[in-house]
């Protein structure tokens, strides 16, 4: 089944054009790795996946869903697209415990008791069950992009969409946060990293997509695409890089 | 000091009104700048230009004019007309409420942007992006400046006398003149409010503790 199908799309900033035109399809239990030098065009990509970035021209389908098109709600739709961003975007205001019961309380009319029993699972599985109570003031980086991975979990998304999730983050938190997303993966979830992650993306990418200049210049299995890539810009790229 | 001791009881009703006006004008007065802000910050310009045309008048004008001209100026109309309470009421709560606005507005402006995208991204629609996430962070941090405004309304209370308001600085006037003890109650006066506005500003720091951001 088709998750994610991108056609066309193109976005400006003002006069900016930062993408051009990219189509793209993302298959149900997919990880699809995003790479490319900064300012390509890959985060804005990924932005428009769930319209946190207006699209200027062309469209995305969730799940044959037009959320180009205002009729369609995007709230709903964006209730089975998680996102866990770089900056990790927790509530500094709420314990842990509220970070990941907010949304399934006040949108699935989830009651407490249900929430937190469905937190406390979320957080077992990222290892974080003793830290419900403590405010994300009181935890590491690498603790706080699980706690982030855990309340985009809570929803049940089908789709979850990583925004460079390791790259503010000390060295050695990165493991911790790579073993969740590698867990997640393997227990099929639909999955667009964008990450300077290649060990991740050669490993768990059934597809890497490489963008460049507002275009996917080039995508392919990781095996192909980092041991034999097509393009000169891709080779240009991969040559600083590994 | 027996002046002061025969006018203190006068001047305690008089606190009692003054005290009465300040706490429905500042409640008024918040929702009408948390109303204003919202205008302000919401995407269609002519709210945007109700807002700012009405925070504009408010802080480009004296409050005894603002005060004038709801008491006298409304008065014109039959609809319009009120009590002088009920015009001091309205005129504080106004006032308050054009500068409540600013920081009701530059408070949400300072929440950063990656709060209101992960809210979103759970599929939050944004009022309750506002309610949950941006406005509880937004008081906590506006809370000083907020505690600030409330002082200088209370103060501005006591313009009320003017209109004939038998708030504490009146009771405080009627005493002076009836005493011809100028010296003893008006300093037993400044001694009340900077009392009200001690405490105000002992419960502000309390509840500032209280709702420390983490």
């Amino acid at each position: 089944m088709t998750m994610i199908r991108v056609e066309n799309l193109k976005k400006s900033f003002g006069d900016l054009e930062v993408i051009k035109d990219m189509s793209t399809v993302v298959e149900e239990k997919e990880v699809i790795c995003v790479i490319g030098p900064s300012g390509s065009g890959k985060s804005t990509f990924l932005r428009c996946l769930n319209r946190l970035e207006e699209i200027t021209d062309g469209h995305v389908y969730i799940e044959g869903v037009d959320i180009t098109d205002p009729k369609n709600n995007i709230n709903k739709i964006r209730q089975d697209v998680g996102m866990v961003f770089q900056q990790f975007n927790l509530f500094p205001h709420k314990t842990v415990m509220q970070n990941v019961t907010l949304a399934p309380m006040k949108l699935k009319g989830l009651d407490k008791a249900a929430a937190e029993k469905k937190a406390y699972e979320l957080l077992d599985k990222v290892g974080l069950r003793e830290k419900a109570q403590a405010y994300p003031g009181e935890l590491s980086g690498g603790q706080k992009q699980r706690v982030a991975i855990a309340r985009a979990l809570a929803m049940d998304p089908k789709i979850m969409l990583f925004d460079e999730p390791t790259s503010a983050l000390d060295p050695e938190m990165v493991g911790d946060v790579l073993d969740v997303m590698k867990e997640l993966a393997r227990e099929g979830m639909t999955m667009v990293v964008v990450t300077h992650e290649m060990g991740f993306a050669a490993e768990m990418g059934d597809r890497v997509l490489f963008i460049d200049g507002g275009f996917i210049v080039e995508e392919n299995v990781p095996k192909e695409l980092f041991g034999n890539p097509q393009h000169e810009r891709t080779k240009a790229f991969l040559s600083k890089i590994l | 000091m027996d002046a002061m001791i025969n006018a203190l009881p006068y001047l305690l009703e008089g606190l009692q009104i003054t005290l009465y006006i300040f706490f429905i004008a500042i409640i008024f007065g918040f929702l009408i700048g948390l109303l204003m802000a919202l205008l302000r910050l919401s995407p269609f310009k002519i709210l945007n230009w109700i807002s700012k045309i009405f925070v504009d008048a408010i802080r480009g004008t004296p409050f005894i004019v603002q005060l004038f001209f709801i008491y006298f100026g409304l008065n014109s109309f039959e609809y319009l007309s009120m009590d002088n309470t009920t015009a001091g009421i309205v005129t504080v709560a106004i006032n308050a409420g054009a500068y409540f606005s600013e920081i009701i507005r530059a408070g949400i402006q300072s929440i950063d942007k990656g709060q209101t995208e992960a809210a979103r991204s759970l599929g939050l629609n944004s009022t309750q992006n506002m309610r949950h996430i941006v406005l509880p962070q937004a008081f906590r941090r506006m809370l000083p400046t907020f505690t600030n405004q409330a002082i200088i309304s209370l103060k501005d209370t006591s313009l009320l006398s003017v209109i004939g308001v038998a708030d504490l600085t009146q009771e405080g006037r009627i005493q002076a003149s009836a005493t011809f003890q100028a010296f003893e109650i008006y300093l037993l006066l400044g001694i009340i409010y900077f009392i009200v506005i001690y405490l105000l500003s002992m419960l502000a720091s309390f509840v500032e503790r209280k709702f420390v951001l983490r």
